[in-house]
């Protein structure tokens, strides 16, 4: 038969493709993250914004903003407000509501997703609770403030942008620790 | 593993027959006996499988719930599924692999044979850890077997860490698999056998093999994430923890779409022999069979997400994936055309083999055009998730793989046994088989069109004449595949004698060993002119 | 169910005379938009373009399969290879696909339209139901699967709707532009309905859009499309599409229904009544896990005739329907039902199937116990 030097050497190939392969399994994680942060899709925003825009007034856009409790979480979590109309450019605020009507404390992420998809990139959040995990103790209520800029550069043909918060009961995987609501996990870049 | 590589020289057993007993079975090395192992292995999967669909027809027979729960139901989909496309279809072509390849290019066995021999017994430990979830508290796999996060991961039965390991264990299976016959085909062909010189089966193999192994490792590293989900604290299809959902269908159809190509690909190759032997006629354009292969191959990493049209990808990316997707008919329409120039002006005989492959390029060609149907983007809205899905899926895996894989056994069973199979019975086998196989799935186009949404296990009654139907069909087919059982048997048993080339069309150099393939065949290469 | 034995139609016969008979019905329906209508019309295209392809490719095999034949003296021809036949048949395809390609692409075009709506509805999947909120109109409702257990146990016969009837509908206008914000609150589902040709899936976590413009009023029904548990096959949509003036009326009639369930909250209920209101609650909402006569299905879903909550203190009852139970399918229901419901259907826990504990649940204990966690 074909000498077993090369057998061995083209399985070794082999193998070290698969391991490859199976890496790239694994590296497929951070490259859609990338792709959905460049092309929104699902609707997923880029972390804190730190730039400043100028206001552009012969443009309006409204900002619909929306609240879904995961099966789950037993919160009351709501924005004040249906709708905002806003100025591209402009700085805007819209507070949510976060209420623990349990007897025991509490933690929270609240997930944000942008529709259309397509104008997740020119939704820019200057602050918001979203960054951080929320930990309520019992019978607490809390407002929170959210701040964001629509971009200049959105795509003239959006007329509307829906935000929407789904919010998960993660007690069992983050403990809340009293002192340090709200504060001890810097969640980044959602 | 290199413990494995060290020491397979294959030329030690040389001048022994097969051992005696069951540990011929159980330590056996020889190509042929794994081949049949992997054969019979696949066919008693076949029917558990099998067995599953008769339960689904069988609750789908009319509307209201009859004979199973619901959540019995979603296991024995999701059991078919999964035991179908992992223990039966796979397999087999494995099992084809291992008894026609070295046969087909000149070579005394395959290159790793201590492997080969681990890589079956791989496949009963995991399906024997698959079947075991059933009986466990809270059932077995329910998630459908493209078992979808979070429902396969936070919504998941106990029984879904089996379920991990026993995929773990099939796709070292299958890489070990398509290693071997990398390394076969690249290693151990005669002098003389250069690569455009070899049998499509076995171009289409090394194809195969290669896709197999760029995406069984993507298929582990899914399940090695849902593992990580579950017991160990990660998101990666957890919304709640930064991650998303819809990433899961990604990884998974990346493997996914290729997959439904390691299925069919084979089958190609398969034909592609058949086809001009029974026509009496050289392939009509072997080199563009092989590029379109290799296209076709190369197509199935690009266009995984029409299988997600729905889940709102935005409008480029869907644009993208349904050009991709419409390309990929180019190729498939190469093959079906040279297929049929093959016939043209040949001299057709309708033995058994050629039934199964006619009817393969046929039905094979209408799963074709229902797949160019749901490549359109828009009108896969309507389509997505129906039974009309369900139709074009089994109407390419059906004749396509299964029909590939019969009309290969009635081919090869001559020179596997050494008798030739009962000619009217294996006819018999094909028209049950086409009439039944038509009458289940046709119909589901219908009910799909009409609205009726897969994996359900009650539907309205607008639908329940076509189901009635299907069911009927259904059970047809699976009864006759129990003839099929009993044709190879009797085949095995006795018959009129084969001679070393039973098709007087056929070419190749299995073709110039004795019938039966003796134990040990090609010890010293063959010429290739 | 009327038989009609046709069953070897042919793929030509039955776009012909398969439309004719309901039972047998074999197409996509043109449905009730223009979207819909520029689908259905995309997809009979390309079922023809496929039709005269299938004439051509299968003829040219029965042709060889029927004169090429050994037995009636055919002699095999040599042939092989052709350069100029290979092209041929690659690029003729390319442009068919082209063809084909440039309607889809302008209806998926039109689909993807973003421009301004006049309703906007949010729509939560759940397992196994779906949830409506009319955004900025103050309405919102869960939709369940009203067919009752008996037609789906065969011990009641099957209604013309049968699986595609809930107890409420969406209720739509005619003529406006009508965008949906799918979502869900625990696995993926997907909201479909064939006459709108919309179909999205409801991912948890994040936002999905689509939209409609419906001409006709009517009835509009269709089912969740994706696997999402067991009782997938058991969520189906209803859409009733109104007038503008009748959805007014309607919205109008569902704002003081509001008001209404707010009296009866405050209302003096007997054990009589709660357990009566209990047991349609219990059928529409808990049924599907709890079983009809209780009994669950154990492992996954506990029995509750003759369970330790059930017969335990009440305010341990109410507790456990309200919040949940964390890490099973035992749902917090405090968010999902009124507190008429919720006091009604522990009521009816604690009294049906011989639980008969006797005591009762009343709505204002509900509303002490949400006011006293602190809302």
């Amino acid at each position: 038969m074909a000498n077993s030097t090369a057998v061995k050497r083209l399985v070794l190939r082999l193998l070290l493709m698969v391991v490859v392969m199976f890496a790239f399994g694994f590296a497929l994680v951070p490259i859609y993250d990338v792709m959905c942060k460049a092309f929104g899709i699902n609707g997923k925003t880029a972390g804190q914004y730190e730039g400043e825009q100028v206001v552009d007034p012969t443009r309006q856009v409204r900002v619909q903003f929306l609240s879904t409790n995961a099966i789950d979480m037993v919160w009351e979590f709501y924005p004040k407000g249906d709708q905002l109309v806003v100025n591209p450019g402009a700085v805007n605020e819209m507070v949510f509501v976060v209420s623990n009507p349990t007897d025991h404390p509490m933690t929270a992420q609240a997930v944000p997703s942008i529709s259309p998809a397509e104008a997740a990139q020119y939704f820019h959040k200057t602050e918001c609770f979203c960054f951080t995990q929320q930990v309520l103790q019992p019978g607490q209520s809390l407002e929170m403030p959210m701040r964001f800029i629509v971009d200049r550069d959105m795509p003239k043909d959006v007329k509307h942008l829906t935000l929407a918060y789904t919010l998960f009961d993660i007690t069992a995987r983050h403990p809340p620790v009293a002192a340090n609501a709200g504060k001890d996990e810097t969640r980044l870049a959602r | 593993m290199s413990a494995v590589i060290d020491d397979h020289g294959p030329a030690q057993d040389h001048a022994h027959g097969p051992a005696k007993g069951l540990m011929r079975w159980v330590l056996t090395t020889n190509h042929k006996d794994i081949g049949t192992l992997y054969l019979w292995f696949s066919f008693c999967m076949f029917l558990l499988g099998g067995s599953f669909a008769m339960v689904i027809r069988a609750e789908l027979f009319q509307p209201g719930l009859q004979i199973v729960a619901p959540a019995f139901f979603n296991q024995m989909t999701t059991m078919h599924g999964l035991i179908m496309v992992f223990g039966a279809v796979m397999p087999a072509f494995v099992g084809l692999a291992n008894w026609m390849i070295p046969l087909m290019i000149g070579a005394p066995d395959m290159a790793l044979p201590r492997m080969n021999n681990f890589s079956f017994w791989l496949l009963p430990a995991a399906f024997a850890l698959l079947i075991s979830t059933l009986f466990m508290a809270g059932g077995g796999p329910n998630f459908g077997w493209t078992f979808y996060a979070p429902l396969s991961t936070t919504y998941a039965p106990e029984s879904v860490t089996y379920f991990i390991f026993a995929i773990h264990l099939m796709g070292i299976s299958s890489i070990m698999g398509a290693i071997n016959v990398i390394a076969t085909i690249l290693n151990l062909r005669a002098p003389g056998m250069t690569l455009m010189k070899m049998p499509l089966f076995v171009w289409t193999w090394l194809i195969t093999a290669f896709l197999l192994i760029a995406v069984m490792p993507v298929l582990a590293g899914v399940v090695t994430m849902m593992l990580m989900d579950i017991h160990f604290g990660t998101s990666f299809f957890s919304a709640a923890g930064g991650g998303d959902p819809v990433l899961f269908q990604h990884v998974f159809w990346f493997f996914g779409h290729p997959e439904v190509y390691i299925m069919i690909l084979p089958a190609f190759g398969a034909i592609s022999a058949i086809i001009p032997t029974f026509s009496r006629k050289p392939l009509f354009g072997y080199t563009s069979m092989v590029y379109a292969t290799a296209s076709i191959a190369f197509l199935s990493f690009i266009v995984w997400a029409h299988h997600m049209f729905v889940v709102g990808i935005p409008l480029v990316g869907e644009l993208f994936f349904m050009y991709a997707t419409l390309l990929i008919a180019v190729p498939t329409g190469v093959k079906v055309f040279n297929w049929v120039s093959t016939m043209w002006q040949g001299s057709l005989t309708f033995e058994t083999p050629m039934l199964f492959a006619v009817a393969f390029v046929i039905l094979f060609t209408i799963g074709g055009f229902s797949g160019l149907m749901l490549a359109i983007a828009p009108a896969d809205f309507q389509y997505h998730d129906t039974y009309f899905v369900v139709a074009h899926f089994h109407y390419v895996l059906v004749p396509g793989a299964i029909f590939g894989i019969f009309a290969s056994t009635y081919y090869w069973l001559p020179k596997w046994t050494g008798h030739m199979y009962d000619e009217t019975l294996g006819k018999l086998h094909f028209w049950l088989s086409f009439v039944g196989m038509n009458l289940t799935f046709f119909p589901m186009h219908f009910v799909g069109l009409a609205g009726m949404p897969r994996r359900v296990p009650d539907y309205n009654l607008q639908f329940a004449d076509f189901n009635m139907v299907s069911s009927i069909g259904g059970f047809m087919f699976g009864t006759t595949q129990l003839l099929f059982l009993f044709i190879v048997i009797k085949c095995i048993r006795g018959g009129p004698k084969a001679p070393a080339k039973p098709w007087d069309g056929a070419e190749g150099l299995e073709w110039s060993v004795p019938s039966p393939a003796p134990y040990h065949t090609f010890t010293t290469p063959p010429e290739i002119k | 169910m009327k038989r009609h034995p046709n069953l070897w139609m042919g793929l030509l016969l039955w776009s012909v005379f398969g439309q004719a008979q309901a039972a047998w019905t074999v197409n996509m329906t043109p449905g009730a938009t223009e979207v819909s209508n520029a689908v259905f019309d995309l997809h009979m295209t390309i079922f023809w373009i496929c039709v005269v392809i299938g004439i051509i490719v299968f003829g040219a095999m029965f042709w060889s399969m029927i004169v090429h034949r050994r037995s009636t003296g055919q002699q095999a021809a040599k042939f092989h290879e052709s350069t100029t036949v290979e092209i041929l048949w690659t690029v003729v395809p390319l442009v068919i696909l082209i063809l084909m390609a440039i309607p889809a692409t302008r209806t998926l075009i039109n689909i993807y339209d973003s421009s301004e709506s006049d309703v906007d509805i949010q729509i939560t999947g759940y397992q196994w139901k779906w949830h409506y909120k009319y955004l900025g109109q103050d309405v919102e409702f869960f939709s369940n699967l009203a067919t009752p257990a008996e037609q789906i146990h065969n011990q009641a016969p099957k209604g013309e709707h049968y699986l595609l009837e809930v107890d409420e509908p969406l209720v739509l206008p005619i003529g406006a532009k009508v965008r949906f914000l799918v979502t869900s609150a625990d696995v993926i589902h997907s909201w479909w309905v064939p006459a709108f040709a919309v179909k999205r899936d409801a991912i948890p976590g994040f936002i999905n859009e689509a939209w409609t413009r419906i001409e006709k009023p009517g009835i509009y029904r269709g089912q969740c499309a994706e696997l999402c548990g067991k009782d997938h096959g058991f969520m189906p949509i209803v859409v009733d599409v109104k007038t503008r003036a009748d959805y007014d009326a309607w919205l109008a009639d569902r704002k003081a229904q509001a008001a209404q369930l707010k009296e009866l909250t405050s209302k003096d209920w007997t054990l009589d009544e709660l357990v009566a209101r209990g047991d349609k609650v219990y059928h529409t909402t808990c049924v599907a896990c709890h079983q009809a006569e209780g009994q669950g299905l154990p492992p996954m879903f506990p029995a509750l005739k003759g369970s330790p909550i059930a017969t335990g203190p009440a305010a341990d009852h109410l507790h456990r329907v309200f919040f949940g139970k964390p890490g099973t399918a035992m749902a917090a229901f405090g968010k999902q039902l009124s507190e008429v419901d919720i006091a009604a259907v522990v009521t009816y826990e604690r009294n049906a199937w011989g639980n008969n504990k006797g005591d009762m649940v009343t709505p204002k204990d509900v509303l002490e116990l949400k006011q006293a966690q602190g809302k």
